[in-house]
């Protein structure tokens, strides 16, 4: 005998398998990868057509060098547009998104607040930047002020509900205690609430000054004013050197911006 | 009143009655299940009460209650002259004012320095700007000082309370409520987070200056020695009901196992 088992005893009770398949998420993985397949045969994505693209893409970029290295005054105008852009919608935005997450932080406030607040959040954040600007420029016409208006709705949509999580997120145990000394609303905002999410305030802030820096790049495409603008119009001029220029200088804006807002950081926290 | 003065042993020119009174207090959280069953109780104004019992038995939903952190169902709680379960908004804080409260976790503000969570004690005389800009008056920016001298922690003021070790930080606690000036101390399960020699010294350091201060304090504890030790009044809870409520040594065994439950413990 093989078995190890002694003879005539009754086999050990089959245990559940501990790792049983899912086939649910089998089923779903397999319809993604089919549907990805699928709607690459429409486009009619082969690889006859990606080696052409990539021909077209070699010309495209030798007419690009060298960079034209002439027009200062349109690229500096262009840029510091840009950066006024970013940093009034910045500022504007999450000013104006500071109250309002407050407003849709669900731990300290009653529903009948919460749902307003929350609904005005997901109608800033219900359609992309460029849609905002679309609009906003037909709204007020062209120039940065449409652009302005176009970041300050997505920095609100954005900073107000990272501000309503965070607070949500707050130990209501350090609340409890501050209010027990009978502080008032704003002192127990002011010295229970805000030191416990000042360090994430300043962190999204930042994160949203970066964002809004290469948004405002962006927003000129469509009339909103700033380095955008031009970039557009170089194209459509097909100035290529003239656009590889304005390219690396809105790469060097944008780690320029990086830079200080890790600077902005280390100081706040 | 006394707002200013936060000299130690100062009573208020005239006396103040401190006593705490509990008449049919209530507490349903999960309607037709009272965690507090009509409790009636009376508290002197001075000295220490111990409440004993197990765990979940509502000693916390009870203390509590007192600075209304808890709703009340039912019941009225009457202190310096007014029925705190009636009051509303400003009322309310203004009688919050005279409650000082400890707690099992300490619950400091952690990214706050060990003075400005003394000086949270007076958040409610202090206006919100002066908050905001840490310009507390001067009397009681010296009044927080010297309490953190009372509890032993003058050199670490302006450390982060998240910097302090759990002694320290319930020392803290205690600073702060005292911070108040308070005409009642409530203290909840203060030092079941602690280790039994620092409890002691918790203990010791909370009867000391209350002491000092003539505050009633009313204690939540779990710990039948710390409770004999320190109280001069014990009351035993057990399901929502006082079922004991005498001086520490006439607390027997079989009070304990009613308290508690069981014998095998013992």
């Amino acid at each position: 005998m093989s078995d190890t088992a002694p003879a005539g005893a009754a086999p050990a009770p089959r245990r559940r398998d501990p790792f049983p398949a899912n086939w649910p998420a089998r089923i779903g993985w397999i319809a993604l990868a089919a549907y990805t397949v699928y709607a690459a045969s429409l486009f009619q994505l082969t690889w006859t057509r990606f080696v052409e693209g990539l021909d077209n893409g070699a010309r495209f970029i030798a007419r690009m060098l060298p960079p034209y290295l002439g027009k200062w005054d349109l690229l500096w105008r262009g840029l510091s547009e840009s950066l006024e852009i970013a940093i009034i919608a910045t500022v504007i935005g999450v000013a104006t998104a500071m109250p309002i997450g407050l407003l849709a932080a669900r731990n300290l406030m009653p529903n009948w607040v919460t749902w307003p607040a929350r609904g005005l959040i997901a109608l800033c954040r219900s359609f992309h930047p460029v849609i905002v600007a679309i609009l906003f420029v037909k709204a007020v016409g062209f120039g940065a002020l449409a652009g302005i208006m176009a970041l300050i709705v997505a920095s609100i949509g954005f900073i107000a509900k990272l501000f309503a999580e965070a607070i949500e997120e707050i130990s209501l145990k350090q609340v409890e205690a501050v209010r027990a000394t009978g502080a008032g609303f704003a002192n127990v905002l002011i010295m229970a609430v805000q030191p416990q999410v000042l360090a994430r305030f300043i962190g999204f802030s930042t994160y949203q000054l970066d964002s809004n820096l290469r948004n405002s790049t962006m927003v000129g495409i469509v009339g909103g004013g700033g380095i955008g603008a031009t970039l557009f119009t170089a194209f459509q001029r097909f100035d290529y050197d003239f656009v590889l220029t304005i390219l690396i200088a809105i790469i060097t804006l944008i780690m320029i911006g990086e830079v200080l807002s890790g600077w902005i950081r280390r100081t706040f926290q | 009143m006394t707002a200013a003065s936060i000299d130690a042993g100062a009573v208020a020119d005239e006396p103040v009655d401190r006593s705490l009174a509990l008449r049919g207090l209530r507490k349903e959280y999960v309607r037709g299940t009272p965690v507090l069953r009509d409790v009636s109780l009376t508290f002197a104004g001075r000295g220490l009460t111990a409440i004993i019992g197990p765990s979940g038995t509502g000693k916390s939903t009870l203390i509590r209650c007192v600075n209304r952190l808890v709703e009340p169902t039912a019941g009225q709680i009457l202190f310096l002259g007014q029925d705190l379960a009636r009051l509303r908004g400003a009322a309310l804080r203004a009688a919050r004012r005279r409650i000082g409260m400890v707690f099992q976790e300490y619950n400091l503000v952690e990214r706050l320095s060990a003075i400005e969570n003394v000086l949270c004690g007076r958040l409610g005389y202090v206006a919100p700007w002066r908050a905001w800009l840490r310009r507390f008056p001067r009397e009681d920016v010296d009044g927080a000082f010297d309490l953190l001298e009372a509890v032993g922690l003058a050199d670490r003021a302006t450390q982060r309370a998240d910097a302090l070790s759990g002694g320290q930080r319930q020392r803290i606690g205690i600073a702060r409520a005292l911070m108040q000036q308070p005409d009642l101390l409530l203290a909840d399960e203060p030092t079941s987070s602690l280790d039994p020699k620092t409890s002691v010294e918790i203990m010791e350091l909370m009867v000391e200056l209350a002491g000092k201060r003539d505050i009633p304090v009313i204690v939540n504890i779990h710990n039948v020695e710390l409770a004999k030790r320190f109280a001069q009044r014990i009351v035993g809870m057990t399901g929502g009901d006082v079922v004991f409520d005498g001086a520490p040594g006439d607390l027997r065994e079989e009070h304990l196992k009613q308290i508690y439950g069981g014998e095998a413990w013992l």
